[in-house]
């Protein structure tokens, strides 16, 4: 337990299923489904041809100018980063720049810009190559940008641990304001690489949906009828903020941020530990972080993919932290699997369900997996009265990381 | 062959194209930097599609010497 309150004071997001938070929020009650058919060409030869895109194109709200120094990635780190801080109240405050830290990472990076640069390269020769290249596909950009934007001066941190790296910048986002080095911290995750490499790549590992037929049920989780996971794209963004500090500038606050836990695996490069023994460590670290039993758990956002081992393997892992007691739901049912960003969009998930008092629901559970002996909120939003609400993401290379948010 | 006013239309496309330049602050006195407000990298770009649009090679040791639209237009004219 740290004595420093840390607390959220802004929320931005753009992802499959709205361009803010709000629509974004308004769809996931709603148990609606992001997912949709790929229209670009490549879709046709792919083996994958479903994906979770974003409801409102970067070019609807950045720049043309803007948008071509910017990777895809970045683009929708900046306006998910924009809103957030506008949100918590900040775009005209005076606040200590040296006392704003970022922290935002991404699963691949600006991977598109590689590829796209890579086919300029062979068609056109090396002259033709953007001088914008590199500072478009290195995996710090989007939080070099954001830096830049909102001028911190604390200190700026891209972490990279794949499906983990939204939440993993959340926990880093608490420690940098707990261990007393910034007031702010901008945190998040962002991720945009709708790409034939990308595709066959996750394609050919047999990780992916083929539900080519019927987007919006290929995303299941628990479902005995899952076949892995839906690609998404888009960006989710957190105000982190030292209560006091809140409080001396009269924000509001959505709920604390009050403890995490990271673990890794040591196990597999891609395949989760089947008991999820590393990610039931990294949910008891954060329960005790937060000063808090696994009885006072009463919702988990679960990392919940769609796949057909890891759904179940994070049932025994919750079961052995938490309890039997808690409500689940998987939002990825409804926007997909985010990657790099999807731990900051299922803390928001988290934050939003905390002040309403309603669990988003998981769509598509039509026939649960016989193995799934927890309550799932099902098909319909349900409402909670919820004090504290846990969220989990685990990534490729054996990541783990718990969020526990509390009423504050 | 094109004429000066040729070559500083077909420049002012460019630089509306890569950075944003409004086509009518471009004239021959204007600095690419100081008046104009195009950063290095966004430099290059012009170059290289200037370099397209005209048939001319500019090199790298040349660059540094166009500081102006003028200048840059009288590169063009003398090299194309």
């Amino acid at each position: 337990m740290s004595n420093v309150d840390v607390v959220v004071t802004g929320l931005g997001a753009t992802t499959p299923l709205g361009g803010d938070v709000a629509s974004t929020w308004d769809a996931m009650l709603a148990g609606r489904s992001g997912v949709s058919h790929i229209t670009a060409g490549w879709a046709e030869q792919a083996t994958v041809k479903i994906a979770a895109q974003l409801k409102v194109e970067p070019s609807e709200v950045l720049e043309r100018v803007r948008l071509r120094r910017l990777d895809r990635s970045e683009a929708i780190a900046l306006i998910a980063a924009k809103q957030a801080w506008a949100d918590a109240g900040l775009e005209d405050a005076e606040i200590d720049r040296e006392r704003l830290a970022v922290s935002f990472g991404s699963g691949i990076g600006g991977a598109l810009t590689l590829l796209n640069q890579d086919d300029i390269l062979e068609e056109s020769g090396p002259r033709k190559v953007s001088p914008h290249t590199v500072p478009m596909l290195m995996p710090n950009g989007p939080a070099a940008w954001i830096g830049i934007d909102l001028k911190a001066q604390a200190g700026v941190h891209a972490m990279a641990s794949a499906c983990a790296t939204g939440a993993e910048a959340l926990a880093l986002g608490m420690d940098i304001i707990r261990s007393g080095r910034a007031d702010v911290v901008l945190a998040g995750g962002t991720e945009a690489v709708i790409h034939p490499l990308p595709f066959a790549g996750f394609a050919n590992m047999r990780a992916m949906s083929t539900r080519n037929d019927d987007p919006e049920k290929a995303s299941r989780p628990w479902d005995k009828g899952r076949d892995g996971f839906v690609f998404g794209e888009g960006s989710g963004a957190v105000v982190l903020e030292r209560a006091e500090h809140a409080k001396a500038r009269g924000a509001r606050v959505y709920a604390r941020l009050a403890g995490s836990g990271i673990t890794s695996d040591g196990f597999d490069i891609v395949q989760p530990d089947p008991e999820c023994k590393g990610g039931a460590r990294a949910m008891t670290k954060a329960i005790r972080d937060a000063g808090l039993t696994g009885a006072d758990i009463v919702h988990v956002n679960a990392h919940a993919t769609s796949t057909p081992v890891g759904d179940m393997g994070e049932i025994v892992g919750i079961k052995t932290a938490v309890g039997t007691h808690p409500l689940l739901t998987s939002t990825k049912s409804m926007s997909g699997h985010l990657l790099g960003a999807a731990g900051a969009l299922e803390s928001i998930a988290v934050i939003l369900a905390i002040r309403d008092s309603v669990v988003p629901p998981t769509i598509n559970l039509d026939d649960p997996d016989d193995r799934l002996d927890l309550d799932v909120a099902a098909h319909k939003a349900r409402s909670l009265d919820i004090p504290a609400a846990m969220n989990n993401s685990f990534g490729f290379g054996g990541h783990n990381v718990a969020l526990v948010f509390t009423r504050a | 062959m094109a004429s000066r006013e040729e070559i500083t239309s077909g420049l002012a496309e460019i630089l509306e194209e890569v950075a944003g330049v409004n086509p009518d602050d471009v004239a021959e006195g204007k600095s690419f930097t100081d008046d104009l407000d195009v950063d290095s990298l966004s430099m290059v770009e012009v170059v290289v599609a200037a370099e397209e649009k005209f048939g001319v090679k500019i090199p790298d040791n040349e660059v540094q010497n166009l500081k102006t639209v003028g200048d840059a237009v009288s590169y063009i004219e003398a090299n194309h």
